[in-house]
């Protein structure tokens, strides 16, 4: 939802005015105001943890001065807070000026004004707290089956992050996000096998206010979520080999973001993320030419999904932001990259450069990486494999520096045999090779079966940042890939 | 902020409590400066100046909790703090009775500064891009103060500050070809950051020879330090904490019900005397020196927060239910002849991205990264390509741990996603006869 600017809160403008006034005599500065608001609330075995709550202001200053680039966060947001932190951003630009990377002038400027806010039905406090608990608390009681059940949770949580970003050479975007999330978590143990199982809208997250419950359906679910747990404690082990591996959008949420989503970060390529979260096994030369996955691989990168978890108008260097493909019909075609980074590159990327919050400084992250259905039901796909084994919700993840080795493990599977879904397994995992995984894509789910998700952990960057993350999937049918199960 | 600025701040916000209420004030803050770098040069290069107060409100039996950023003005900071203070009175009487409440209603005081003589950060980076002169060196340096304080209107006053510097960096040569050091603490000397770099120079000499590949199997192996703080890395992750064990999460919980034991050369002890993370609780209560979590072999004792504890009927022992500053106990393998006993293996310089493959069996996964060899007679001969592992600590450490080194490495926490990491770990290296290799 984009709009022309028309009022950001009087406040931060207010601020963002004092800091202009007094600003540091530079080629280009931005100011980035950061007003943020959250709770969270958890009942576990049907105890209220103390809830919480929370408020974060301040400001982070980049400059551009004398061919530096620095910046500078603080949470005095007076002028002469906002003048102290001009004035160490100036102080890191001269190291940067002095021993920098990159020409400094390549930092894009960016005079957009617009306005994002997230699309929000029911807000967040038309609901009580005493209400908000007394969901939760019916919730987790659903979840209680008896003592084999050994841990419930229900959770629920807001967020509310208002951010102004202006520049001098007269950006101004007013960027509000709202998210509620939920969740449902039950752990089961039988004869020393323990199991945890999710539901209720946990790895569902997005923007929104409370009509998001609708859909997370936490006391529907709760006796699904615990009845699984218990089952998945008695199932057999996944068998171990080679075979056909059918994942739902609850575990292609976590192999997009692994093995598509990170080995596409321009600065990953650009090697800026080596010493921490890696490179990737991709290399400049490859796009535009090298085949990614098979034919019906599409995957985009889209800002614009209305309630989807990192929508946004622009990013936080000031560049717009619009939909992408990223992977046309299985070949490489951009990559992830902010305009700094596509400028040292020289290819072009998409509008991703974000910051956490604002104490860190932007870097390349993902935004919404979404895979693009196709035309096949999740039955038709069943039907197609003789022997397999379908796998739900993502529960362990491993990939190699340059995102290419990978070990996931999921929460629950189903065998499949001769066309049919059969018997519940436990621990199931699989493990592969990102450049030859996704050539063995061979069933994309229509789009009545496409799931909007997303995760709230993505780490990356140093100092480490750890961001909001989307991701759309259908459901996706692999062939002969290394399947296991658990046991020493 | 300065100390006597937080406690001002406190002694003015409890002037305002009503009743029986309490309050617990927490404060975590940071001044740093970071640098990254690439290729050898600044990629970025900044500065963060934060506070964050956290308030526990008790009234009774009930609890609720808040946080806000203060910007360093007296009086703006009050206003804050106080109108968070009233929102927890607003919220505190729509929650019902905490039965697991628990704090210290013993005021106790400690105060504890660690002073270091930084260098300037431009020096600093100046110092290492020219010893790191044609190397491709990408990392980042964080350097400056970081305080942890908690008071209450019970009497509690505790402060812990320390300044310090955090370099963590890698050296390339090819595509996912690198070796990694770190050089932390609180005194800057560059006569040790020379050493570390020109180690590096040499460890790349061999790096450059021809990649050694493999095939999945099972392989003597050496774990540096370094390696084995990525595997107590991940079995912090619910392998300690009373929580875990008393719900059955843990993935030592064969371990704790005696079903299988650990090697009896591994010795496994938090050690709060270290004094790097802070000596109290967020509620008050005071850490102990040190908890026994693994003896010989054999499970000892779980760390315990003050939730837990109420919970379960246990002693505090613990601000988290996670290792702060873990130890293992040096072994009598010396540091020189850990390669000559491996004789023909794989040196495993660093592990990565460890996660769980099975935690009933305490089976993780991960892969090399970074100064990763194949050894022959003793001697590194070449790298090897990064492989993924997929084995137990039921066997890594247990039956097959041939040795501890005797020589131990202090380890900084390099991470900064919640501020400026003070945990800690000191890590022998271990000598396995066998860790299996999956991909």
């Amino acid at each position: 939802m984009t709009t022309p600017a028309t009022t950001a809160t009087d406040e931060p403008r207010a601020i963002a005015r004092r800091f202009a006034d007094r600003a540091p005599a530079c080629d280009y500065w931005t100011l980035r105001l950061v007003d943020q608001t959250h709770e969270g609330l958890v009942v576990r075995d049907d105890v209220p943890e103390p809830s919480s709550i929370g408020t974060g202001r301040g400001a982070m200053v980049t400059v551009v001065v004398d061919g530096g680039l620095g910046y500078a966060a603080t949470a005095d947001l007076s002028a002469t807070g906002l003048a102290a932190a001009a004035g160490r951003a100036v102080e890191a630009a001269a190291l940067h000026a002095r021993l920098g990377l990159f020409d400094a002038h390549l930092f894009p400027r960016s005079s957009a004004r617009i306005e994002y806010r997230s699309p929000v039905q029911q807000p967040w406090a038309q609901m009580t707290l005493a209400d908000k608990l007394g969901l939760l608390s019916d919730a987790c009681a659903r979840m209680e089956l008896g003592e084999r059940i050994v841990e419930r949770a229900a959770w629920l949580g807001h967020r509310r992050v208002q951010q102004l970003l202006v520049s001098s050479d007269g950006a101004e975007i007013a960027q509000t996000f709202e998210y509620v999330a939920s969740g449902l978590a039950a752990t089961a143990h039988i004869a020393g096998q323990t199991q945890t199982r999710t539901g209720g809208g946990a790895d569902r997250p997005g923007q929104g206010g409370l009509e998001r419950l609708a859909t997370a359906a936490l006391l529907d679910d709760a006796g699904r979520v615990a009845g699984e747990a218990i089952a998945l404690c008695e199932a057999p082990e996944c068998p171990s080999g080679r075979m056909d591996l059918l994942l739902l959008p609850s575990q292609m949420t976590l192999q997009v973001h692994e093995s598509i989503g990170h080995p596409l970060e321009l600065d990953r390529i650009l090697g800026d993320e080596r010493n921490y979260a890696g490179l990737s096994f991709v290399t400049p030369d490859m796009f535009g030419t090298y085949r990614y996955g098979s034919s019906l691989l599409n995957v985009t990168f889209d800002p614009t999904v209305p309630g989807e978890l990192a929508s946004y108008a622009a990013d936080d260097e000031g560049t717009p932001a619009r939909r992408v493909h990223l992977i046309r019909d299985g070949i490489l075609e951009r990559p992830l990259g902010g305009e700094l980074s596509q400028r040292r590159a020289r290819l072009s990327g998409s509008a991703c450069a974000r910051a956490c919050d604002w104490d860190r400084p932007a870097i390349d992250r993902m935004a919404n990486i979404n895979l693009e259905p196709n035309e096949e039901g999740l039955d038709e796909m069943i039907a197609r494999v003789e022997r397999g084994v379908l796998m739900d919700t993502n529960r362990s993840w491993s990939i190699d520096d340059s995102r290419n080795k990978f070990q996931f493990g999921c929460q629950l599977g189903r065998l499949i045999e001769d066309g049919e879904l059969t018997g519940l397994v436990r621990n199931p995992g699989y493990r592969g090779i990102s450049e030859r995984f996704w050539r063995s894509l061979d069933g994309v789910g229509g789009r009545e079966t496409l799931e909007v998700r997303g995760v709230q952990n993505c780490g990356k960057g140093e100092p480490n940042q750890s961001v909001y993350v989307g991701h759309a999937s259908p459901p996706c049918l692999f062939r002969d890939i290394e399947v296991f199960g658990g046991g020493l | 902020m300065r100390q006597d600025d937080f406690y001002r701040l406190f002694d003015t916000l409890q002037d305002g409590l009503r009743g029986d209420e309490v309050l617990f004030a927490g404060l975590d803050a940071e001044r740093s400066d970071f640098v990254r770098l690439n290729e050898n040069r600044v990629r970025q290069a900044g500065s963060v100046d934060s506070a964050g107060l956290g308030l526990t409100l008790i009234d009774g039996g009930r609890q609720v909790e808040g946080g806000c950023q203060l910007g360093g003005n007296a009086d703006a900071d009050l206003a804050q703090a106080r109108a968070l203070l009233g929102q927890l009175r607003e919220r505190i009487a729509h929650v019902p009775d905490d039965p697991y409440l628990n704090y210290s209603t013993a005021p106790a005081t400690s105060e504890r500064s660690i002073d270091a003589d930084l260098p300037a950060t431009v020096d600093a980076i100046g110092a290492l891009t020219d010893l790191a002169a044609g190397l491709d060196l990408v990392g980042i340096w964080a350097a400056g103060a970081v305080v942890e304080a908690l008071a209450s209107s019970i009497g509690h006053r505790h402060w812990h500050a320390s300044k310090s510097f955090n370099l963590d960096w890698s050296c390339y040569l090819d595509r996912d070809k690198a070796v990694k050091a770190s050089y932390s603490g609180f005194d800057w000397d560059p006569g040790q950051l020379r050493h570390k770099v020109n180690q590096q120079r040499a460890e790349l000499y061999v790096l450059g020879r021809a990649e050694h590949r493999i095939e999945p199997g099972r392989y003597r192996a050496y774990l540096a330090p370094a390696a084995l703080a990525e595997l107590m890395d991940l079995l912090a992750w619910g392998g300690f904490g009373l929580r875990d064990h008393r719900t059955r999460q843990t993935p030592l919980l064969q371990l704790a019900t005696g079903e299988k034991q650990l090697s009896p050369k591994l010795t496994i002890i938090e050690e709060h005397q270290r004094g790097l993370a802070a000596g109290f609780t967020d509620e008050g209560f005071t850490k102990p020196d040190q908890v026994k979590l693994i003896e010989e072999g054999w499970y000892q004792d779980c760390l315990t927060d003050a939730r837990s504890a109420k919970e379960y009927d246990a002693v505090v022992n613990a601000a988290a239910e996670y290792p702060e500053s873990l130890a293992i106990a040096p072994g009598e393998l010396a540091g020189g002849d850990a390669l000559r006993q491996l004789d023909t293996g794989i040196l495993i310089g660093n592990l990565w991205y460890c996660n769980w493959s099975d935690r009933n069996a305490c089976r993780m996964t991960g892969m090399t990264r970074f100064g990763t060899f194949w050894v022959e007679n003793g001697e590194p001969v070449a790298p090897l390509a990064v492989m993924r592992f997929d084995d137990s600590l039921y066997h890594l450490l247990g039956d097959r741990l041939e040795g501890l080194t005797a020589e131990r490495e202090l380890r900084l926490s390099a991470e900064t996603y919640d501020g400026r990491g003070t945990d800690s770990a000191l890590l022998p290296g271990a000598l396995v006869t066998g860790i299996d290799l999956a991909l």
